[in-house]
């Protein structure tokens, strides 16, 4: 057995060095056309050996390591307890949801205008995620292709500004709408595949999609994007120190005040901060609904769940629709945040990072994928020093997640009837 | 005369890149029939590999290496040494813990290690696209007196040689090799398969080492073929060789070959007579109307939903 070990042991350090050693040590180096070899510094391939050594060492020593950390007393003080009475985790939920709105309404006064745009963009993450949520973790519909309606809500808002200067609150519907619709096209046909089929033609449907914007450049304006996106207004008030259209009037006029480049980060934090309570309701009454329970009973056993009369296919669209619908909401707010898009932004990336969201939170869970969303967008923002390292450690934190604890960190709990122990 | 000239071309450069699509399917098509998963990773291997065959190639060039079968035959040993064990690793660290878990669970993690790889070469070997220097120059012309010139390059024919003795390569090994037996054994039925005394841990480890070998093979074909590699080209290679794996059939290695020559001929047909920057939007198309009207594929066998 020991033998064996230190053969396996020894051959997961050779197999360490290969993959690490050609790709770290050697670096390719252009010059002019031609390109040239370099020897990396000292430092990283003695890092490759010492990573062999650690690997060696770990799989000599496997069994004892495994055994030491069976031992260790859970230090996670909720993992003992039981399952919390359903009253009481609605009541925890509540107060968690109403603190946490607090502290964002009270958010844009306290901290400087980059905080507050940033605090945007996490809101229009949460919104991207509660509605991804809705496809993955309450229908366990795999979509790879989400990014591509938050394009479609984007863009729509972008070309009608750009050809009929619509506002953005008539976008905004307009763009949730059609992303919906487009969700139910796509949607209509894919939906009798197989999970990991699914995965694939969203996937592709949101590579069309993007090569569309990139290459339909009389429409779209190609890789250059679109600019220009009017900010939203606030009954007709216009935030910007001039007011651009006729009829209009500028809000630090109206309210006799100075004029403030922050009064405007402030408005659209408030509106996706809005927009995003909108979202969270919206999408908790829909799991209470005997829809939102169809997705989960289609979720849990198709076979079951159709013999028992459900439609398939109307049960998974209404979930994929519902998700679409949010994606291109949240569309709408990025587009006016930026002020100009270009398919850069719509990256499979972008889907990739929404569904980590969504699996780091646990699936299925509004809390746990708002805290998600929160750490996902603001920890790359503290940590800028390792930030070439972010998707690196970004797709290693994916990978761990779905070994340790594929369920995420805040699972869904179902509500559930407990039957009382007899005598 | 100058149509069908053209239109050869065309026919050529499509099985060009198809049959190395074909490579790359291989992969996915295996993997997938023996454990039911998609390996979302496997475009990335193979843009390692054509990575290390370009740094053997270089390194061979700065020793003063300068006969080109020794050139050609280094590079593609250290690219399938290196990603088949990039293979074997992934397997190990990703995808064996999460095992027989929900269906998505596997696919993220598979996904996860798709983003660490690209961002490990990234890291490691710098964002921007590197020149792959042409190796093998020339080739044989058609039809010069005719306005159009069709031709078939010394390259491209390495490419289809290549390919011709990889696949035969493998299909004896999967017919006649012991190990290929127990992989067709363990595709069909894996518990059956460990119940009669076949370790099946080894032969998933095995499966994952092949499909590893023959996408770094395509990498240092395509690597030259296109004459430039960076951290980024395998997620589209990739994307294009499961749509190949599926067109044909995904879990049947001659489906992932015919599959591969479709989309090669389909694509090449497409930039040849539309325009080139839709040649994607054609093959994911292509993929979606696949699934939807045969979704096992040409040459895949139906698949029966057990209660």
């Amino acid at each position: 057995m020991a033998a064996q070990n230190l053969k396996h042991a020894l051959f997961c350090a050779f197999i360490t060095v290969i993959i690490a050693y050609p790709i770290l040590g050697l670096n390719l180096v252009a010059e002019g056309t031609s390109v040239k070899l370099e020897g990396a510094n000292t430092a990283t391939v003695v890092n490759v050996f010492l990573a062999a050594v650690a690997v060696f060492l770990f799989q000599v020593f496997r069994d004892n390591i495994m055994g030491v950390f069976g031992k260790v007393p859970n230090l996670n003080p909720l993992a003992k307890r039981g399952p919390v009475p359903q009253e009481k985790r609605l009541l925890m939920e509540r107060v968690f949801f109403v603190a946490i709105i607090l502290l964002a309404l009270i958010w844009p006064f306290i901290v400087s205008r980059g905080a507050v745009d940033l605090a945007t963009l996490v809101l229009i993450y949460i919104m991207l995620a509660l509605g991804l949520n809705v496809v993955v973790g309450l229908a366990g519909l795999l979509d790879l292709g989400y990014v591509a309606f938050y394009a479609v809500g984007a863009y729509t808002f972008a070309l009608l500004s750009q050809y009929f200067g619509i506002s953005f609150w008539l976008a905004l519907p307009i763009g949730a709408l059609l992303a919906a619709l487009f969700g139910f096209v796509l949607g209509f046909p894919v939906l009798r595949l197989r999970g990991d089929y699914l995965a694939i033609v969203t996937l592709g449907f949101g590579e069309i999609i993007r090569i569309l914007l990139n290459n339909w450049t009389s429409l779209t304006g190609g890789p250059n994007g679109i600019g220009g996106i009017p900010d939203p207004t606030l009954f007709g008030m216009e935030f910007g120190r001039r007011v651009k259209e006729e009829g209009n009037v500028s809000f630090h006029e109206t309210f006799g005040i100075a004029y403030s480049g922050e009064h405007k980060v402030i408005f659209l934090y408030l509106i996706a901060l809005v927009l995003a309570i909108f979202t969270l309701l919206v999408i908790r009454r829909f799991m209470r609904m005997p829809v939102g329970r169809a997705w989960e009973a289609l979720r849990e056993d198709e076979i079951a769940a159709r013999s028992l009369g459900m439609s398939r296919t109307a049960v998974k669209l209404s979930a994929f629709t519902i998700g679409a619908f949010f994606a291109g909401f949240a569309g709408t707010v990025f587009a006016s945040k930026q002020g100009f898009i270009s398919p850069e932004s719509f990256v499979f990336l972008e889907s990739a990072i929404i569904l980590a969201i969504v699996v780091l939170g646990g699936m299925g869970s509004q809390v746990g994928v708002i805290l998600a969303a929160i750490a996902v967008t603001i920890l790359p923002e503290l940590a800028r020093e390792f930030s070439e390292y972010r998707m690196l450690i970004f797709g290693a934190a994916m990978v761990l997640m779905m070994v340790w604890r594929p369920q995420g960190l805040l699972p869904m709990r179902r509500i559930q009837i407990e039957l009382k122990e007899q005598g | 005369m100058q149509d069908l000239l053209y239109f050869s071309q065309q026919l050529i450069n499509g099985l060009t890149i198809g049959s190395t699509y074909a490579l790359i399917a291989i992969g996915y098509t295996m993997v997938y029939g023996i454990i039911g998963m998609i390996n979302f990773a496997h475009g990335e291997i193979y843009m390692i590999g054509a990575y290390t065959a370009l740094i053997a190639i270089t390194g061979l060039a700065s020793l003063g290496v300068a006969w080109l079968p020794v050139i050609l035959i280094v590079a593609l040993i250290c690219a399938m040494l290196v990603s088949s064990s990039m293979g074997w690793a992934v397997e190990r660290v990703a995808y064996r813990p999460v095992r027989g878990r929900h269906r998505l669970i596997p696919l993220i993690s598979a996904i996860g290690m798709s983003i660490f790889l690209q961002n490990y070469v990234h890291l490691a070997q710098g964002s921007r696209n590197i020149g792959f220097p042409a190796l093998i120059e020339g080739g044989v012309q058609f039809g010069a007196s005719e306005g159009f010139q069709m031709s078939l390059s010394y390259m491209q024919i390495t490419i289809f040689i290549t390919t011709l003795i990889c696949m035969t390569a493998l299909s004896l090994f999967i017919a006649r090799s012991k190990t290929g037996r127990a992989c067709r054994a363990v595709s069909q039925d894996l518990g059956m398969a460990n119940l009669l005394g076949i370790d099946t841990n080894r032969i998933i480890s095995a499966t994952f080492v092949i499909g590893a070998a023959l996408a770094a093979v395509a990498g240092l074909l395509l690597g030259m073929y296109y004459g430039s590699v960076d951290p980024l080209f395998g997620f589209i290679a990739g994307l294009k060789a499961f749509t190949a794996a599926v067109l044909g059939g995904i879990g049947s290695i001659p489906g992932a070959m015919l599959g591969g020559l479709i989309l090669g001929v389909a694509e090449s047909m497409t930039s040849g007579y539309l325009s080139g920057e839709y040649k994607d939007v054609i093959s994911f198309s292509l993929l979606i109307l696949i699934l939807l009207f045969k979704p096992t594929g040409l040459l895949g066998k139906p698949e029966v939903e057990k209660i």
